[in-house]
């Protein structure tokens, strides 16, 4: 157990290594994420980015390191990680709504099977939802018949259906025409606003600037720089960060 | 009949020759007997196909999918070993002939039964087995990864991952190829007068050889096959339009 006692994830030298050590993803990455916090990683492609928010809920599993999640070591192979999971949102850069579903159905399917809600309570709490992100009338389409944006939303609002401790974020505007990053940064904003936990991956500079509450900037596998916004963006203390603010802003 | 008299000698002909093959000593009891029992068999087989495809298919997924994931435990050796034994199944169907396969059975495995149609829907059910195998399995692998991953971020476990969200998906995807295995099926027990087992085309084969004359019972044999995968086809065109309509 962590001593403090709002650290929601720890992680303890995270790595993650293919071909037996020659790639290093991960190597040995270390970081507490407490709860209400806005964690923003950025770094250039392949600096391990994705891959330490994907080992978070163990999308990937590590090759060796501990992450505590609420106390318990999700790394442990006798840890229910199904169970934890319900409580890590994920937001993919793909979306990766369900296409044979529509969006109601999209929304209710893991709170009613995992859940175990009724389908009244779980339509209600997924139209609520669907209110907040002004989707209410597209709840009987098909993910086929939504924009960009729109799916990214409706994936934002299928993750709260479940009512996490955390949302991961990988690369959520990537993916999007230009014109739609807003609507989705906005609801990721009024989020954050609303007190909840998130940790995103993002190249949207300007979002990290105004929303993150801790910036973490990651290259080759390891963590170069972790400051509040304004220190990472104003005063960075490293070459390789220096030259990366320098490329992307 | 007095009537027939008038007719001109070419219909004439045709008539004796229909009246010969299927209404003389009820010959036409050869040829709906032997499509009872051609139904019999493909139906019966196709559900041992599918059932038989389901399972081969998800223990192939299955050890593609998570084996360098796995840890070293008793899992990953069970699921090697089932992986091994998919494997070499699917060799041995589909690397031998049908034919082959039947007689097997019949001459060999169960020599000591006389149960036809049995033999013939465990032959044909476990030579179907393994191409619907790969069928299924093409189906699973083409849903995009990020489904997978979507259900699983949810809480959803690999077998609720799998019946809830990649198989309704997979399913569409792979319905006409399936239908495809199923018209080839129905039309492959026609082997199976190799033992013995008089389906349709045994059928009109026992009347060929009873008659001499072999293109009124040929002929029927061949459009009743041709009446029976039409309506099939149909069939399948309606269901992949119901499956695809609520996604526009």
């Amino acid at each position: 157990m962590n001593g403090n006692s709002d650290v929601l994830i720890s992680v303890r030298n995270l790595k993650k290594y293919y071909n037996k050590g020659e790639i290093r993803a991960l190597d040995g990455i270390s970081a507490d994420i407490h709860k209400g916090e806005v964690v923003v990683i950025i770094g250039p492609s392949g600096s391990g980015k994705s891959t330490f928010l994907r080992s978070l809920n163990l999308l990937e599993r590590p090759t060796d390191g501990q992450i505590l999640f609420e106390g318990e070591d999700i790394t442990d192979s006798s840890v229910n990680i199904n169970k934890l999971r319900m409580k890590m949102g994920m937001v993919f850069q793909h979306f990766n709504l369900f296409p044979h579903l529509s969006v109601l159905d999209n929304m209710t399917l893991a709170p009613r099977k995992l859940l175990k809600m009724n389908k009244a309570d779980a339509e209600s709490k997924a139209m609520e939802l669907l209110r907040k992100v002004a989707l209410e009338d597209r709840a009987k389409a098909f993910p086929a018949q939504l924009s960009g944006g729109q799916k990214q939303r409706i994936a934002i609002v299928r993750a709260l259906c479940m009512s996490p401790d955390v949302l991961l974020f990988d690369e959520p505007t990537s993916a999007l025409d230009p014109e739609m990053v807003g609507e989705v940064l906005d609801v990721m904003k009024d989020l954050a606003n609303e007190g909840m936990t998130m940790v995103v991956v993002t190249h949207e500079m300007g979002f990290a600037k105004e929303v993150a509450t801790r910036v973490i900037f990651m290259d080759d596998g390891v963590m170069i720089e972790e400051a509040t916004p304004d220190q990472i963006f104003d005063n960075p203390q490293s070459d390789r960060l220096k030259t990366f603010l320098a490329k992307v802003l | 009949m007095t009537f027939l008299l008038s007719m001109p000698a070419w219909l004439q002909k045709l008539y004796d020759d229909f009246k010969l093959n299927f209404i003389d000593k009820d010959r036409y009891n050869y040829i709906f007997k032997g499509l009872g029992i051609t139904l019999e068999v493909t139906f019966f087989a196709v559900l041992l196909g599918i059932a038989l495809g389901m399972v081969i298919a998800i223990i192939r997924t299955t050890h593609d999918k998570n084996i360098s994931d796995m840890s070293m435990g008793p899992a990953k050796v069970i699921i090697k070993i089932l992986n091994l034994i998919a494997k070499l199944y699917l060799t041995v169907i589909r690397g031998t002939p049908v034919v082959v396969q039947l007689m097997i059975s019949y001459f060999i495995i169960f020599a000591s039964s006389n149960n036809k149609v049995m033999i013939a829907v465990l032959a044909f059910g476990i030579n179907s087995g393994a191409y619907v195998a790969e069928i299924i399995r093409s189906g699973i692998m083409s849903i995009d990864n990020g489904q997978f991953e979507a259900g699983r971020s949810l809480g959803f476990n690999y077998v609720q991952t799998m019946i809830l969200i990649i198989m309704p998906q997979a399913f569409k995807n792979i319905l006409p190829a399936l239908a495809n295995e199923f018209i080839v099926l129905i039309k492959e027990t026609s082997v199976s007068g190799y033992v013995g087992l008089q389906e349709l085309t045994k059928g009109g084969d026992i009347i060929r050889s009873q008659t001499y004359s072999a293109f009124m019972p040929l002929i029927a044999v061949a459009l009743i096959y041709l009446v029976i995968v039409i309506f099939f086809s149909k069939l399948i065109t309606l269901l992949e339009r119901r499956l695809r309509n609520n996604e526009r």
